[in-house]
Order: structure tokens, then sequence, then C-alpha cells
């Protein structure tokens, strides 16, 4: 490969970690704010996949995309506070629940999204942070969404709150201890409950990200696997909101390699490195599993490590 | 860990009661009862989605009686897609008897039947005999589909990676896998529509079991199922894997290997999807391509916990949901739903039937006298 064209393959990797990130950073927020209470979703797939359709369809009926990303984000609390409410009852397991909330999200989204698949939805718009190169290929391949700085200040205002305010501590007592968050005369159920809502909301915005912005349409095959990645990266960035938007950003530009190799030609292995996120989740999941830091930060009560 | 396995019942531990008819038939009837229950519920609640849509609930489920098993093709086309469903809650059934939660059956049927697929190029070129070839074809796809969701459970005991995550992360690799070879170096050139690998040819394929249209993989996944459930619930093997899914530590303290229990049941239950994905290229697509990941896999999950890891109620409930899935096309066609109105009814379902586990233990009615509660 030549100098010119490592260049294009390397800022063509930073623009898909810019671009493709943003869902991941959303999804992975949310879940970070959910297992810090104690609980595991694993349904946020379901939940991209129904807020990527409830965005674009508000979007093309009000010709108003950021009402499209609100409506997306109600659409995935809605869904946060049926597996909120559902896992509070005795014997519920939250892993089996988060499966079926996955299969019920999916499907819903597709019922009630088909006859949006064909018609063009207005999309957020975008600006570029490499227009003062001058260089028209630069400036196309750096631009970013606003979504993306507030997932940014998202991860930022939750690690400030996490460690500075109440609720933050009442939220992660209730993750570390819940006989602790008892005795404190916090309510448990409602803690996670509220917990599980509002993730469900940030893993919403993160799917009309998907529909709204990039790829930008609204199709059955749109999300494959990137809520659950998201599960898999909060495990990683070892529920730190920071690390979990540093964390995404990486896997953004995992998933850029496919496309990036292709503009410089390279379409051999396609499909392999359209896998390249995926096992790099795996290889991550193997060597953050055992480690003795994930043990130190993970939330008492989560049984996804158990 | 996850805690979906049945621990052990009180009447299983209490050898005085198992000759006890009237114990064992309340706690079968709350097994029955409550999914039933479950079933019922999500009926009435997907009716009312469909009068608030303004359609016909009353039609949709003759829709289904009719398109599922109101005549012999039907009916042999539901017992058709049941046989993958069979083999695929297997998959999920086995390893949840054990603790593990997986959810990756989709990507060991894809490997399993694209690996036969492949297998059988150089056989059906070089004019090796049918039984042979549909011999090896099985055997690769048990293989490569044991092996892949061996790797799940290996990774799950030796690294502590969490089992359910993992398993659908393999299966977007395996799918991805398949698609590289098939979009490329294993693509048939002949066939210009959809890329496929070579077909293996009329003489080839998988026959009928006599006297009907449906193909061997139901009787397959029938009598695997039998094997399964004699394994769980008859040898030492199977009462190991009740004892470690009930109870890890107390496992470990009584010397069980655990771990090679876990990297076992894994294998096991990719072989069954493998299986499945062998029946699918060899009964009834003819070659390897993208309709090999029709979602059987994931049906095939709602399965199991209907059947709450039954081997033998897998059968009746794999049945019911085939016909369910094969009524789709029939139910798309005359009210004007979409094709994920029986995703919707499967979410549903699987969604309910969860909430209906606090339920057990709750009714007098299946209560026995004299037994420990069992949570």
């Amino acid at each position: 490969m030549s100098g010119s064209a490592s260049f294009i393959v390397l800022v063509a990797l930073i623009g898909g970690a810019l671009r493709v990130s943003t869902p991941f950073m959303f999804v992975a927020l949310g879940e970070c704010l959910t297992e810090k209470s104690g609980r595991v979703n694993l349904g946020l797939e379901g939940t991209l996949v129904l807020g990527a359709m409830t965005g674009y369809a508000i979007s093309y009926q009000t010709d108003s995309p950021w009402l499209g990303v609100l409506a997306a984000g109600c659409a995935g609390s809605v869904l946060g506070a049926m597996h909120g409410y559902i896992c509070k009852l005795p014997r519920v397991n939250d892993i089996a629940v988060g499966i079926s909330m996955m299969l019920f999200g999916t499907g819903v989204a597709f019922f009630f999204g088909k006859p949006y698949i064909q018609p063009s939805a207005p999309r957020l718009g975008s600006f570029s942070l490499g227009a003062w190169t001058g260089s028209q290929e630069i400036a196309t391949a750096l631009q970013i969404n606003p979504l993306l700085i507030v997932g940014i200040l998202v991860g930022l205002a939750m690690a400030w709150a996490f460690a500075n305010t109440k609720w933050g501590l009442i939220v992660r007592m209730t993750g570390d201890s819940a006989p602790a968050a008892k005795a404190m005369g916090v309510s448990v159920d409602l803690v996670r409950f509220l917990a599980t809502t509002a993730g469900g909301f940030l893993a919403g915005i993160g799917g009309a990200f998907l529909s709204l912005y990039y790829p930008g349409s609204w199709n059955q095959g749109l999300s494959s696997g990137q809520g659950l990645m998201a599960v898999a990266l909060v495990i990683f960035a070892r529920w730190s909101p920071v690390r979990c938007v540093l964390a995404a950003l990486l896997f953004g530009a995992a998933g850029a390699i496919g496309p990036a190799l292709q503009s410089v030609g390279i379409t051999q292995g396609y499909y392999f490195f359209n896998a390249a996120p995926y096992i790099l989740t795996l290889f991550i999941m193997i060597a953050s599993a055992g480690s003795k830091h994930a043990a130190r930060d993970v939330p008492g009560e989560l049984s996804i490590t158990k | 860990m996850a805690d979906i396995a049945e621990p052990l019942s009180a009447a299983a531990i209490a050898p005085k009661q198992w000759g006890d008819l009237s114990v064992r038939i309340r706690r079968g009837a709350e097994y029955i009862a409550i999914p039933g229950l479950a079933l019922g519920i999500s009926g009435v609640l997907f009716s009312l989605l469909l009068l608030a849509l303004g359609k016909s609930p009353i039609e949709f489920f003759q829709l289904v009686e009719r398109g599922g098993f109101g005549t012999a093709f039907s009916l042999q086309n539901t017992l058709q897609r049941s046989s993958p469903l069979i083999l695929t809650a297997l998959a999920v059934a086995l390893p949840a008897r054990i603790g593990l939660v997986i959810i990756g059956g989709e990507g060991a049927l894809v490997l399993g039947g694209f690996a036969s697929a492949v297998i059988a190029i150089p056989l059906v070129v070089g004019k090796v005999s049918p039984l042979l070839t549909l011999s090896l074809m099985a055997a690769t796809a048990v293989i490569v589909g044991a092996f892949w969701i061996g790797i799940v459970g290996y990774l799950r005991y030796a690294r502590g990676v969490n089992e359910t995550i993992s398993s659908l992360l393999m299966t977007y690799i395996g799918i991805a896998i398949m698609n590289f070879f098939v979009e490329g170096s294993l693509r048939d050139l002949t066939n210009p529509n959809k890329p496929s690998t070579m077909p293996i040819g009329d003489a080839y394929m998988v026959g009928h079991i006599p006297g009907t249209e449906v193909h061997w993989g139901l009787a397959a996944g029938v009598l695997l199922s039998i094997v399964l459930y004699i394994l769980l619930t008859r040898t030492t093997f199977g009462f190991a894997v009740r004892v470690a899914g009930g109870n890890p530590r107390a496992a470990l303290a009584q010397g069980l290997p655990v771990g090679k229990l876990i990297v076992v049941c894994c294998a096991i239950a990719g072989a069954c999807a493998g299986l499945a994905g062998f029946f699918e290229v060899a009964a009834i697509q003819g070659r390897a391509n993208a309709s090999l990941a029709a979602g059987y896999g994931y049906t095939g999950i709602l399965v199991a916990f209907l059947a709450r890891h039954n081997p033998l109620a897998i059968i009746p409930v794999a049945i019911l949901f085939g016909g369910i899935v094969a009524s789709g096309g029939l139910i798309e066609r005359r009210m004007g739903l979409p094709d994920a109105t029986v995703l919707v009814l499967q979410g549903l379902t699987f969604v309910v039937l969860l909430m209906s586990e606090t339920l057990y233990g709750r009714f007098k009615i299946f209560r026995v006298s004299g037994t420990v509660d069992r949570t």
C-alpha cells in the first residue's frame, strides 16, 4: 500500500470512528447507567432498532428530524421501562428478559416500520471538523453530527454525576449492594426501574442516529448487533462512562475498516472486515473477563459477570 | 450465574416421593398450566393489538389454524418447519440445564449447513454414493456446530466470558464467514441470481419419510429429543449436569468436572443446531446461501423457554410454532399484515412467558404439602 493510500485509509478510519461510533456510544452509556444500578439489559439491540424506526417515522411525519430523535428516545424508554418493571417481579431473570425484549423490540419495529422503508425522511445535519484543511476529501471524511458531541457530553456529565452527586451515589450504591441501599431507605426496584428507563432513552437516541444520519435510512437490516456489542463494550470500559465514550470510538474505527479499505480498492475479504467489530468484541471480552481490574470495578449486584 | 435451569425440585431429592404419583402430577400440571396461561395471555394481548389496528383476531387465528394445521398439506409444511425448531431449541435447552443462556444456535445452524454444503462439492463431483455423501455431510455439520458452540462453553468455563453475548457474537461471525465464501471463492458462477454454493443436485437430497412430504429431519429431531431426555434424566451425566446447573459450588465441592460438563453440553447443543443446518441444506435448499439464516435459531430460543428446557416438551411446542411460522405467508397475503407479524407475536409471547415465571409456587392447587417451596 502506498503512502497516500494509507493516508486515505487513516482519514477514512478516523472519519468512520467519528461517524460509526455514535450509536455504540449512546447504547453503551445507557447500558452503563443500567448496569451501575445493578441490572443488565441485554435488550438494547431491540431498543436500538425500535429507536431507529420511530425516529425515522416521526421525522417523516413531522419533517423535523430532531423531533424524531426525541420520539426515538421516548420509544426506547418505554422498552426500558418494560424491562425494568418485569425484572422487578420475583424469580424473573434479567438476562432472559433482555433476550425477549430484543426479539419483541425488533418485531415491533419491523411491524410498524414496513410503510417507512420506501419514503425518504429529512435527515439530521452535520458539520465538518476538517474544513480548515481546505481539502474537500478530508472535509467530507471528517463530517460529524451534533449527536456525537451530545454523546460525549452525556458521557462526561454521567461520570461527573456518578462521582459528585447524591443521585450518582444512590445509583452506585444500589448497584453495589442492594441490602445497603435498603438500609439507607432507598427503593432498590425504583432506582433500577428509573436507571433502565433512562438507559433505554439513550439507546433509543442511538437508534435514531442510525436511521437519521448514518447509514441514514430505515430498513430491516439496519442494526446488526451494534446494541449487543455495546453491552459487551461496557464490560470492556469497566463501567466508566468516559471509557465507554473512548471504547465506542475504537469500535467505530473497527467498523470502518471494511469500507475504508474498499475506498482504496481493496475489496478482497470485505465480509471479513465487516466482521471485525464482532471479532474485536469477542477478543476484548476474552481479555477483560478474567482481569483483576474488571473484578474490582464491577458493580456487586450484577448477574452478568458472576 | 443465571438461574434459568430448574433447580432440583424437592420431589426429585426425596426418593420416597418419586413413587407418589399425585406429587408428580401436581408438579407437572404447574409446568403445563403456567406456560399455557402465558400463551393464552399473549394471545389475548396480540388480539387487542390486532383490534387496535382494525384487523380481526378471529380471522388471524383461523388463518393460523388453516395455514398451519388445517389441511394435510399445511400440516406437513408445519412439520417440515418444526424440524429445525426442535433442533435449535435443543441447542438452547441443554446448556440451560447447566445454567447457561446460549442464544447462538442460528450461527451453528448457518455454519453447519454451510460446511456440509462445502464438503459435498468434491463428493458430488467425484460421484460418491449419495448415502456416504449425506453421512459425511451430516457428520461435518455436527462437528462444525459442536466446535462452534463448544468454543462458547470453553470461553465461559476457562475465562468467564458471558456466554449469552459471546454466542450471539459468534452468530454474526459465523454468518460473515459464510457470506465471505459464498460471495467469493465458493460461489457457484453458473447461478447468477443469488450467491450460493454449488447445488448438491436432486440425487443427493435427503428424502421424505415414507408416506409423507416431510423430510427425515423431523424424525432426527424427535429421536434426538428422546435421546437427550433420557440422557438428562436417566444417566449419571444428566444428573451431574443438573447438579452443576442447580448449584455450581456444590457440584465443584462434590468433585464434579464442571468445566468439562459445560463444554460437553455446549458441544452437544452446537451439534444439534449444526444438524439443523445440514437438513436445511440437504433437504430444503440444496445449497448454502443467505437464506440459511432464516431465524430458526431465534425462534428456537422461545420454543426452549416455553418447553421449560425439557427435551420432550420441545416437540409439541416446536410443532405449534412451526405452524405459526408456516402460516405467516398466508396471513401476510390475506390480512395485509407485514411479515413481521409473527415476530411480534413471538416477542410478545416470550415477554409474557418470562413474566409468568414469577407465578411458580403461588397457586395453592399445585402446592405439595410437606415439600420445600422451590425457589
